[in-house]
This record gives C-alpha cells, structure tokens and sequence, in this order.
C-alpha cells in the first residue's frame, strides 16, 4: 500500500501526528523519552515554555470531555493559548463544509489544530489542506486511528516493561470500529512485541484483520492464555441494535474481563482500557478497580504524551 | 457530403476479421470501402495514419454527462468535446439526472442538446422505475419510442424482489434489455470501499464482496423466471462473474460489461484517502481484479466502458467517504484499454472489439464495425504517444482520476461520427 509522508519533514521530523502508521520506533521511543523527561519532573514544576507565544486550536467535531481536556491540559502546561471548538456535525453539514471550517480558523492565526471527527481520514485530509505552517494532531477519526492514545498506551506498558520484544499482548472487544485499537496494533508492532491477539466476536472483527499483523481468537480462555498486557476496548451500546451482538449480558459473558477471565492470562498481566469504561459489560469492578488495573495510570500519562507529541511537532529538530 | 480517403493505417476491425495497413474511404457518411478504392473516388479529403490505428468509433454503455441537472458538474458541450478527443462515438446515458430519465420530455430534451452540439449518438437509458425510486413502473413504452435504448434502476435500489420481477416482465414485453448494476443496499449499506485490507487498514464503511454476488444471482434467477434480456453494468467481483458463468451453462443469455479502471486498480492501489479513488462499486481485491482481467480475455465480460462520473471539485473535498463517488473517465478509456495489451492480457482486436462491436451488439445497433454501407463512426489513434494527464490536454470538466498528473500512452487522432470529423488532435 502506498504510504503518504505527509506527516514527516524532510527530515524525517515529525510535522503532523496523524496515524502510526509510516512512522518507525525510533520516533515512537522518542516520543516515549520526551514523554518521561516531562513525566519526571520534579513535583510542583508543570509548566514549561516550549510553546510559548503558540495557539493550539482544539477542533472536536464529535464530543468528548476526556481526551479534549487532556489536550487542553497538555498545551497548557506547554504555555500554548488553547481555544477550544466544538462543532456540531449537524451545522457542518448542513452547508458549511470541513474546508471553510478550516479556513475560518486558519484565519485566526493558529498554530496547531487537534482534530476529531466521526470520518475516517478527516485529520488527513485537514493536514493536506492547511498552510504549511500549521501542524495537525490527530485526536481521533472515525474507525482510522487515535494515535496519541496509542502512544499513551505504549507509554503505560513501558513503565513496566522495559522491553517489548518479549510481550504477548490481547486486545479485546469491538475491533471492527476501534480507531484506538488499529492505532494500538501498529504501535505495538513498530515496537516489536512478540505477539498481538485480537479477541472478539467475528461480527465485530473486520475482513482480514491478520493482515495487520495480529492472531484471531473467537474465544476469551484460549485468547487469553500466557498473556502479558490485556487491552480492553470500549463497546457502545448501540452495537446491540444493529445485530452486532444478542444481548448485554450475552457479550459479558463471552468477553467481559472478570477476575476469573484474568487468572487466565500471565501472573500478574496488566489489564488496560482507554476509558470511558462500561463497568459489568466489558469490565468487572473488580478488575477495573484491582491491582493488575493501569486504566487510572493510562489517563495520567495521557498529558505527558501529548506534551511530548506536541513539543516534538513544535520544534523539529 | 465529403468524400474522405484514410490512408497507410492499420485498419482493424474485428467484426470482419481485419488487421491490415490500407484505405478506408468514406462517403456521405458511410463507410464506403476498405482496401480497394471505390470506382471513381474522388478524396476531397486524404489523412495520413502512418503508424496509426484505424477503427470504429467506441461505444461507451455508460457515461454520465450530468445534464439535465448537474451542470456544476459538467455540460454536454463539455463532455461531448472530451468523448470525441477519446475516439468515443456513441454514448449511452444512465437515468439518474436531475430531473431523471422518466419521461419522453426528459429524453427529447437530451436528444436536442446532443444534437445541437452536432453529435447526435447519444443513447438515453430510461429509468426502471418512476423517479428512480424503485416502487411504481416508469412508462417505458413512451421511454422507448421517445428513444430509450434501454432501461436501468442506475444505482437506486428498488424496494424489493416483486418490484424488480415485474419490472423485468415489463421490460420484456416492450422488448427493452435491462441495464442492471448489481447491489443488495441492505449489505453495502454506507460503504466507500471494499470490504478488504484497506477498508480494515483505513477504518472505512465497507461494501461486501456478497452485496454484488447476491444481487447478480437474484437478477439471474429473475431473468430466467421473466424471459427479460439482461445486462450487467460495472461488474466488480469475482463471485459474481463465476455466477454468470453458471448462468450461461443453462443457457441464460446474458451480457457484461466492466468499467476500464477496474481491470487496472485494486485495493491495494489506493492511496489512503484519497478521494480521486472513492468510485463504486469499489475498487476491488487483487484477485478480483485478475479475475476481471481474464473474464474480458475469455469473453465472459462482453464490453469495457469508461463509467464516466464527472465531478465538481467540491464533491471531492472531504474526509473519503463524505466525498462523492465516481471517476471521470472518458479520456483515459483507450490508454488504460491499451495498457491491458501491453501487458497480454487482451490482444489489440479482441480490446477494440470491447470497446466497439462488443458493446453494440450489445445495444442491438448498427454500429462498431468497418462494414461497407454502415454509418462512418471511426477512430484513428496513435497507440505508441505519450500524453500527460493535465489541464492542457484535458477536456472534461471532471478532473476527478486517479491517472491526474500520470503520463499516459494512446492517443486519439481523428474522430469521425457519421462522416463528420468531429475531433482531430492539434499537434
């Protein structure tokens, strides 16, 4: 497949964080090293002047407090002016076309955009039509990717795991939509891990998944079997109406992570969600809330990831 | 009328069996003679076609032309000026204009634009059902004698089964082949790509390989239980050729065409997000596309055609699915064809034979052949030059290809339609 080097300099520097892919782990563990250099500062130091002067526009066509906040956290601490967009999809459409979106704010002099959208590829096609001035971070687009959450994640397990290579890691639930989960696959395998499973019902498994570079499993017992890090995804409810799946409590059992499920895997696997979780549909309390649980440590890092992301595109070295 | 003489060029024309350097004459807009010259000919007219090609003129089952309706998009007279430049001398026109094809007035409106601009072979297709909205018959006997060559649903889905049953009984009753593009909408639902690798990869609404196959079987099941002539317009998948083929073995009679860039693009040759490549039926595995490939070679596939879609610019700006579907396809329809010899998969008669005789048997006119006494409909190309795609030497108001920027190979020359010479490249 055909890559596009559009968020690469010349140089090979970050310029936009769109998608994992086309980047290489020497970037990835870049962003990891920035990441813990912000991380282990010294309490009380949390703000820093690397974007100084900047202004960080968060665009969000499709509602979401949590990751919006830590964006606006993370450009904060960076000393950005942060001017925070929520679009309503229905006036876009409604005439007003992504372009002229972009175009209005561009107006404004901005910096940075981080963008989310219910459409695949809508971050691309932003990146492609901005002045070349302005960096776009991908926040999330359609069932494409969530690069930054992926990189979260790959910041989560590293803080226990130093290296990669040795790790089996599942990741469980509605992969057909996930844009976290297609982001996490290709990070995990730029980094090299051993093994990536997919575990979920084949109606929410898209066509040939195994071309990305991952093991199906239909089944939790047999999935879940000498794994390290155990990645839940989301499930919306929604799902039930569609003839996805037959019931809540149907789902739950076949897939849900109880602590039975997790004595399954590895001693001691660590068990991750990129939030907001649905206790007793996907995740027992009891697991979410339990010692092998990073889910409260993966919103944490969240800031010093995107500190880390946006600093790099900021000053390309 | 102008008596023309075309000479020192390699004449092919496969409805008579013909590969051989000679004269082809034309004479009050017939083809008068080949090789010999007729008795007391006088060319007011000589063309020279060293090293060229002389054919019939093509004949594209499907071009969008987008008026009446759409004329943001393009206009006849645009699109007609680029049909000509491809050597394409007669179109056919799917229904779904704006207003669409349902009524005689819509099709005498069509018919006067056409002939104003001095290309009268433009071949309405009425529309199945009224408005398109797959629920009430259109009158196609008034669609038919206003001109209706055929009849199609385009890409609108009909409610269900019993409307496309009696639809099929209708149409074969006022002896109107059905011009069916095969899609169970309840399985491609939103989809903009293949179900595949790349919609996986790229997170896209994906259209099933199935919701082709089926719709293609229950089509055949119908056409067996109604007697309706059937053909398939832009065949994509594998699973439905194979279907097809079944269907011939109990002697069903019907025919296929494929659009050009299916033979050639797959999947894997999208650019991420790219909207130039959002076209449906979607571009399709490779497999799919090999497939394709050898059921042209076979004869399984009867036609190519250019499924011409022009787009305003506009329509393509957007997140990929947003945009809308559709390549304009005119112009590259003889280079990308003769990109299927270079690489053996057609011989350079059986590919002129799908862009000719092919499609007019299928349309049951007289046309796409060098017959004497038939209408001089004729093409003369240069298969060896070279030419970019760009705003110099492109015509459509569509921009909207993949090939935007490529060098291509193939290159019209001289068209003629009825006699006339309707396009001559400047050099």
């Amino acid at each position: 497949m055909s890559k596009q080097n559009l968020q690469l300099t010349p140089e090979g520097r970050l310029k936009h964080f769109l998608t994992i892919e086309g980047l290489n782990a020497e970037i990835l563990t870049e962003i990891l090293d920035t990441a813990e250099t912000f991380e282990s500062m010294p309490k009380g130091v949390n703000k820093y002047p690397v974007l100084m002067g900047k202004t960080v526009v968060n665009l969000f066509f499709e509602n979401s407090t949590r990751t919006r906040s830590t964006f606006e956290l993370a450009a904060t601490r960076l000393s950005a002016e942060v001017l925070n967009m929520d679009i309503e999809r229905s006036s876009t459409s409604k005439g007003e076309s992504l372009l002229d979106t972009i175009n209005n704010l561009e107006a404004m002099n901005v910096d940075m955009f981080v963008v989310r959208h219910d459409q695949s590829g809508a971050a691309h096609f932003i990146a492609q039509h901005t002045p070349p001035h302005i960096s776009i971070i991908n926040a999330g687009d359609g069932q494409h990717a969530h690069p930054t959450q992926a990189m979260l994640d790959m910041f989560t397990i590293r803080q226990h795991h130093k290296d990669f290579s040795t790790l089996k890691v599942a990741i469980v639930g509605d992969v057909l939509h996930s844009r976290v989960a297609r982001s996490q696959i290709q990070a995990l395998n730029m980094l090299g891990v051993k093994e990536i499973r997919v575990i979920a019902p084949k109606t929410l498994l898209p066509a040939q998944i195994e071309s990305l570079g991952v093991k199906i499993y239909l089944d939790m017992t047999e999935g879940l079997d000498d794994i390290d890090i155990i990645m839940m995804l989301r499930l919306q409810k929604e799902r039930m109406n569609s003839a996805f799946l037959a019931s809540e409590s149907e789902y739950y059992k076949c897939f849900g992570l109880t602590e039975e499920r997790l004595s399954l895997a590895k001693k001691g696997a660590l068990v991750m969600h990129p939030g907001p979780i649905n206790r007793g549909l996907e995740i027992a309390s009891a697991v979410a809330d339990g010692e092998q649980s990073l889910i409260l440590q993966q919103v944490h890092n969240g800031i010093a990831v995107r500190m880390a992301i946006m600093s790099m595109i900021i000053q390309p070295k | 009328m102008k008596r023309i003489e075309i000479k020192y060029g390699r004449i092919i024309d496969p409805a008579n069996n013909i590969d051989e350097i000679g004269s082809l004459y034309i004479d009050d807009g017939k083809i008068a003679a080949i090789f010999d010259e007729p008795h007391g000919f006088n060319a007011d007219e000589i063309i020279e076609a060293k090293h060229a090609i002389v054919c019939a003129g093509f004949i594209d089952l499907s071009a969008r032309l987008r008026e009446p309706g759409q004329t943001h998009k393009a206009t006849f007279a645009t699109e007609i000026k680029a049909a000509a430049s491809a050597g394409i001398t007669s179109l056919c026109l799917p229904p779904d204009t704006l207003p669409v094809i349902d009524t005689p007035a819509v099709v005498e409106l069509i018919k006067d634009k056409a002939e104003k601009l001095h290309y009268p072979q433009v071949y309405p297709i009425g529309a199945l059902t009224q408005g398109l909205g797959g629920k009430k018959l259109s009158a196609m006997l008034a669609l038919k004698s206003a001109g209706c060559i055929a009849v199609s649903n385009a890409n609108s889905p009909l409610e269900n089964l019993v409307i496309l049953r009696r639809a099929m009984e209708y149409a074969a009753g006022h002896d109107l082949t059905l011009f069916y593009r095969p899609d169970e909408p309840s399985l491609s639902q939103k989809g903009c790509a293949h179900e595949g690798i790349f919609a996986t990869h790229y997170g896209l609404p994906a259209i099933p390989e199935a919701a082709e196959s089926i719709a293609v079987d229950q089509c055949l099941e119908l056409a067996k239980l109604t007697d309706c002539r059937i053909h398939f317009s832009q065949i994509s998948s594998r699973r439905s050729i194979i279907k097809i083929q079944q269907a011939h073995k109990y002697g069903l009679d019907v025919t296929v065409d494929v659009a050009i860039h299916q033979l050639l693009l797959s999947e894997q040759d999208i650019e991420p997000f790219n909207s130039a490549y959002h076209v449906i039926p979607p571009f399709r595995g490779e497999d799919d596309k090999k497939h394709l490939q050898k059921s042209v070679a076979t004869g399984i596939i009867n036609a190519i055609c250019s499924d011409h879609q022009p787009h305003d610019l506009d329509a393509k700006l957007g997140a990929f699915s947003e945009t809308e579907s559709g390549i304009s396809s005119l112009e590259t329809l003889l280079p990308l064809t003769l990109k299927l010899v270079e690489t053996s998969v057609l011989s350079l008669s059986e590919a002129i034979a799908c862009l000719t005789l092919k499609p007019a048997e299928i349309l049951g006119i007289k046309a796409g052949a060098l017959t004497q006494g038939m209408s001089a409909d004729v093409c003369v190309f240069n298969p060896d030059k070279r030419w970019q795609v760009n705003d110099e030497n492109w015509l459509s108001a569509g921009k909207n290809t993949p090939y935007w920027g490529q060098t291509l190979k193939g290159r019209v020359t001289h068209t003629f339609q009825q006699g006339q010479l309707i396009y001559t490249l400047e050099k």
